[in-house]
C-alpha cells in the first residue's frame, strides 16, 4: 500500500475501486474479474469491509453470495481490519528448521491472538508467511516494514515494546 | 450424430450429448450425485465417472461429452471400488445419523450407499461439525450432513434467481451458506425451500411446527382448526404409496378429524374470496386506468423476493392475502363469533406444500392485530403425512368425508389455484362477470396451463383486449418483471408464484424420490396439476363468485369486497426489505 492511498477518504477509496471496476467491462467476465477487483479493494482499504463486498457486487452485478464466496476462498483475503503492524512471521523452510515456530508461540503469548487475528487494540495482526528470501538471516519475522534475523524467541519482548512505545 | 459404444453396445446420438445421457439410450443410469438435468453442469461429486478407452483418467460422464469412435465402460471391477471409495470418502464426513434424521428412507445418499456396496466404513476420519441454523421461519440448514453436491446453489440461483447461497471457504472446510454467514433470516432467502427438494440429504429441512400443533390439540381450552391447500390434496398421496394424480381432500379430512381437530376448512375458500378481492381491485384499476399489471400476491416465496428487490413494483402488488391467511382471518372473526368461540381460545393451523407460508405466518402484516397471526402454525405436506403416520392411521382405508361449514365448500375456481396459471385462470373466470355482467362460458385458457416458465394470453372482456402473464419460479419472474419494467412488454395481469409448476411444486411438498421422480420432474408436476385438474372439472360450481357460501359471507359479515371490513381483516400491506446481499444479475447460460 502506498501512502498516498492511505490517505484517500472511504469514498475516494470507493470512487477509486469503481474505476477500477468500469476498467474490466466486459459484464460476461465479471466474475472471472473478481479477484483482480478484490485484491484491488484489499490494497485500498487493507481488508475486505462488508460494505465494500456488498459495493463490489452491486457496481459487478455478481451476486453477494458468490463475491462472499471468492473472498474466503483465497486465503490472501482478509474481512477483517489488518492491525497497525502486520507481523509476519516466516515460516518456510529455512527459517522452520531454525526454530521459527518457537518465535510464533512466543509472539502468540505475548499479544494473546492467534494467527489471521488482531489485536483487540488494533495494533498488531499475526500472519505466517512463506520464505521471503532473507534464508540467510532466518528465522526472520517482519513488522510493518521492518525486518527482523536472526532471532531467539527472547528477543520477542523488546521488539513487540518498540511498537507499544511508538504508537 | 456422433457414433460410440457404451458396454459394448453401439449408441448414435447427436454431437454435445454427454457420456451420461448417451448411457441412458443403452438402458444404463450411470450412479451419479451432483448432477441434475435442469441444472447447470457441476462435476463436483465424481460418482458419476466411467472408463473411455485410450484415457487415462476417468472422466465424469455427466460433464464429459461424447466423441466418434469412443468406447465407453460405465462399470468394470475398478471403477466399482473407485466409486465405492468415492461415495464411502462421503459417508465418513458424514454424521451416523440415518435413524433419526428426517430424511431415512428418503435420501440419495443411502441410495448410493446401498447400490454402490458400501458395507464398511475404513476411513473414519476427522469430521466436519458446524451449528444448525434455525433462525428462518420456513427453512433451517443443517451444514453437518452436506455432501458438497451444490444442488442447492444451482437451484437457488439458476431456477429461484436468487443467489442467496453461495460457498464459504474451500477444501474441507468448505460450507454452503448465505453471504457473510448471515443467519438465514436476515439474507435474502425466499424460504422457497426449493433447496430442501434439490437437496440430496437432510441439509436444508422446514422448519418443525407439529410439536406446536401436537401441544394445541393436546390443551383442552383450545379449539384447533385446520385448513388444507388445493396442492396438499394432489400430492399427499405420493406418502402413502398412491401413484400422483389422484386428489385425496376426502381422505384427508377424515385423517384430521381423527386427529383430533376440531374444524376442518378449505383453502380453497380462501382462495375463492381471494378471487372476489384481487379481482375486484382489478376492477377498480380498470376503472382507474392503471396503475397496471396489478401482480398478485398469493405465493409467500414471491412477496418475500418483491420485497427484497422489486421495491419499485411493490404498488403493483395486489394487497389482497394469500388464501391461507385469508381463511385463517375468517376462522378468528366470522367462524369464531358464529360458533360464539373467544378468538384467542382458536389455534389455527394451515397444511401447505410450501415453507414460505410458515414465513407468511409470522409475518405480521398479515395479522389479524398486533397479538393474533391468522394462522398459529403451519406443517408442510411432509409434516402433515408423518402426523398422519405417526398417529397409526390408515390412510387410504379412511372413510370420504366432508369439509365444516361455513368455510368448507369451494369451487373449482379455488381449486386451480396450484398450478402456474390457475389463479390468472381463475380471476379470469370471474371477473369476465364483473365486467360484463354475463357469465363466461369456456374457461379453460390453455395459453396459461402449460409448464412454460413464462406465458402470455391477451383475452378479450366487453370489447377490450387485457394482456395476462404468468411466471413460476422466481427466476423467470425476474424475467417477465425486468421486461415489463424495460417497457419491452405490456401487461394488465401478471400472476407470479414462487416455486416451478406453482404450488404443486412447493418446497413444502413429498420428496421427489418418493415417487422415483428427481425433484422439478414436469412430469410429475404435471400428474399432481391433474389431480387439481380433475377436482376442478368434478364441481358444479367451477367460478368463485357463485360460491353460496361465499355469497353469504359477504351478505351476512363483510357487505362486500374491499369494503372497510375486507380492507381491515382480508389486505395486507406490503414493505421494503433490506436486500442484504445482492443478486439483481441476469442468469449466465
Ligand atoms: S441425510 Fe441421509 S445419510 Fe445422512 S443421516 Fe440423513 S438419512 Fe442418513
Ligand atoms: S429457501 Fe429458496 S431462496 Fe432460500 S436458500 Fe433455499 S432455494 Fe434459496
Ligand atoms: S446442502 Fe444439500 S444440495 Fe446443498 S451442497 Fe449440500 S448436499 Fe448439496
Ligand atoms: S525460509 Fe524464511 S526467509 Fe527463506
Ligand atoms: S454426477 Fe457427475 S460429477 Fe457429480
Amino acid at each position: 500500500m502506498s501512502c498516498t492511498e492511505c490517505k484517500l477518504t472511504e469514498s475516494e477509496k470507493l470512487t477509486e475501486l469503481s474505476a477500477f471496476i468500469e476498467a474490466h467491462p466486459d459484464p460476461v467476465e465479471a466474475q472471472g474479474a473478481l479477484i483482480p477487483v478484490l485484491h484491488r479493494a484489499q490494497e485500498l482499504f487493507g481488508y475486505l469491509p462488508t460494505e465494500v463486498m456488498d459495493f463490489v457486487a452491486d457496481k459487478m452485478q455478481v451476486p453477494t453470495a458468490y463475491v462472499y464466496g471468492v473472498a474466503t476462498f483465497y486465503s490472501h483475503f482478509t474481512l477483517i481490519p489488518r492491525g497497525k503492524y502486520p507481523i509476519s512471521v516466516c515460516m518456510g523452510t529455512a527459517c522452520y528448521v531454525k526454530g521459527a515456530p518457537a518465535i510464533l508461540d512466543t509472539i502468540k503469548q505475548q499479544i494473546g491472538i492467534r494467527t489471521g487475528e488482531t489485536t483487540e487494540d488494533g495494533l498488531f495482526t499475526l500472519l505466517e508467511t512463506r520464505c521471503i528470501g532473507a534464508c540467510g538471516l532466518a528465522p526472520v519475522l517482519t513488522i510493518g516494514d521492518d525486518v527482523y534475523g536472526r532471532l531467539t524467541p527472547d528477543q520477542i519482548p523488546d521488539i513487540l515494546e518498540k511498537y507499544h512505545v511508538e504508537k | 450424430m456422433i457414433n460410440l459404444t457404451i458396454d459394448g453396445k453401439p449408441v448414435s446420438v447427436p454431437e454435445g450429448t454427454t457420456i451420461m445421457s448417451a448411457a441412458e439410450k443403452i438402458g444404463v443410469k450411470v450412479p451419479r450425485l451432483c448432477y441434475h438435468p435442469r441444472l447447470s453442469v457441476e462435476g463436483a461429486c465424481r460418482v458419476c465417472i466411467v472408463e473411455v478407452e485410450g484415457m487415462r483418467s476417468l472422466p465424469a460422464s455427466c460433464a464429459y461429452p461424447v466423441e466418434e469412435g469412443m468406447v465407453v465402460r460405465t462399470i468394470t471391477p475398478e471403477i466399482r471400488e473407485i466409486r465405492r471409495d468415492i461415495v464411502e470418502l462421503l459417508l465418513d464426513n458424514h454424521p451416523t445419523d440415518c435413524q433419526t434424521c428426517e430424511r431415512d428412507g428418503n435420501c440419495e445418499l443411502q441410495d448410493l450407499a446401498y447400490s454402490t456396496g458400501v458395507r464398511e466404513r475404513f476411513f473414519e476420519g476427522e469430521r466436519k461439525h458446524y451449528e444448525n441454523d434455525y433462525s428462518s421461519p420456513g427453512v433451517i440448514r443443517v451444514p453437518d450432513k452436506c455432501v458438497m453436491c451444490h444442488r442447492c446453489v444451482r437451484i437457488c440461483g439458476e431456477v429461484q434467481g436468487i443467489h442467496c447461497l453461495g460457498y464459504h471457504s474451500r477444501g474441507f472446510k468448505t460450507v454452503v451458506m448465505p453471504a457473510y454467514n448471515l443467519p438465514f433470516n436476515d439474507s435474502v432467502c425466499s424460504t422457497c425451500g426449493q433447496c430442501i427438494n434439490a437437496c440430496p440429504t437432510a441439509a436444508f429441512l422446514e422448519k418443525d411446527a407439529v410439536h406446536n400443533v401436537m401441544r394445541a390439540l393436546a390443551d383442552p381450552n383450545k379449539h384447533v382448526v385446520v385448513q388444507f391447500a388445493p396442492s396438499v390434496r394432489a400430492a399427499i398421496g405420493e406418502g402413502f404409496g398412491i401413484k400422483p394424480g389422484v386428489p385425496l381432500q376426502k381422505k384427508i379430512v377424515s385423517a384430521l378429524r381423527l386427529i383430533g381437530f376440531d374444524a376442518v376448512f378449505d383453502t380453497e375458500v380462501g382462495a375463492d374470496v381471494n378471487i372476489m378481492e384481487e379481482g375486484m381491485e382489478f376492477i377498480e384499476r380498470v376503472k382507474a386506468g392503471g396503475p397496471f399489471p396489478l401482480i398478485t400476491s398469493c405465493s409467500s416465496a414471491w412477496i418475500k423476493f418483491a420485497e427484497n428487490f422489486y421495491h419499485d413494483m411493490l404498488p403493483n402488488l395486489s394487497s389482497t392475502k394469500s388464501p391461507m391467511s385469508i381463511l385463517g382471518s375468517l376462522a378468528k372473526t366470522y367462524y369464531a363469533e358464529k360458533a360464539g368461540i373467544p378468538k384467542e381460545n382458536i389455534y389455527s393451523v394451515g397444511a401447505m406444500c410450501c415453507t414460505a407460508k410458515k414465513f407468511e405466518a409470522a409475518r405480521h402484516q398479515c395479522w389479524l392485530d398486533e397479538n393474533t397471526p391468522a394462522v398459529d402454525a403451519v406443517m408442510t405436506t411432509r409434516e402433515l403425512i408423518w402426523l398422519i403416520k405417526s398417529n397409526g392411521i390408515d390412510f387410504m382405508n379412511l372413510p370420504d368425508e366432508e369439509f365444516d361449514d361455513p368455510l368448507g365448500d369451494s369451487t373449482g375456481g379455488g381449486s386451480i389455484f396450484g398450478w402456474t396459471g390457475g389463479l390468472a385462470e381463475s380471476v379470469l373466470r370471474s371477473v369476465y362477470y364483473f365486467i360484463t355482467g354475463e357469465t363466461l362460458v369456456d374457461i379453460e385458457f390453455d395459453g396459461l396451463r402449460s409448464m412454460e416458465w413464462v406465458k402470455r394470453q391477451t383475452i378479450n372482456i366487453g370489447g377490450t383486449d387485457y394482456k395476462f402473464a404468468v411466471a413460476h419460479g422466481l427466476q423467470n419472474a425476474h424475467t417477465l418483471l425486468r421486461s415489463i419494467r424495460d417497457g419491452k412488454e405490456e401487461a394488465h395481469f401478471v400472476e407470479i408464484m414462487g416455486c416451478p409448476g406453482g404450488c404443486i411444486g412447493g418446497g413444502g411438498q413429498p420428496y421427489a424420490r418418493t415417487t422415483g421422480s428427481i425433484p422439478l420432474d414436469e412430469k410429475l408436476l404435471k400428474k399432481r396439476a391433474d389431480a387439481l385438474r380433475s377436482e376442478d372439472r368434478s364441481k358444479t360450481i367451477r367460478r368463485s363468485y357463485e360460491n353460496p357460501w361465499v355469497q353469504r359471507l359477504y351478505r351476512e359479515y363483510l357487505g362486500a369486497p374491499l369494503s372497510e371490513k375486507s380492507h381491515k381483516l382480508l389486505h395486507t400491506k406490503l414493505v421494503s426489505r433490506l436486500p442484504v446481499g445482492i443478486s439483481r444479475r441476469e442468469n449466465k447460460p
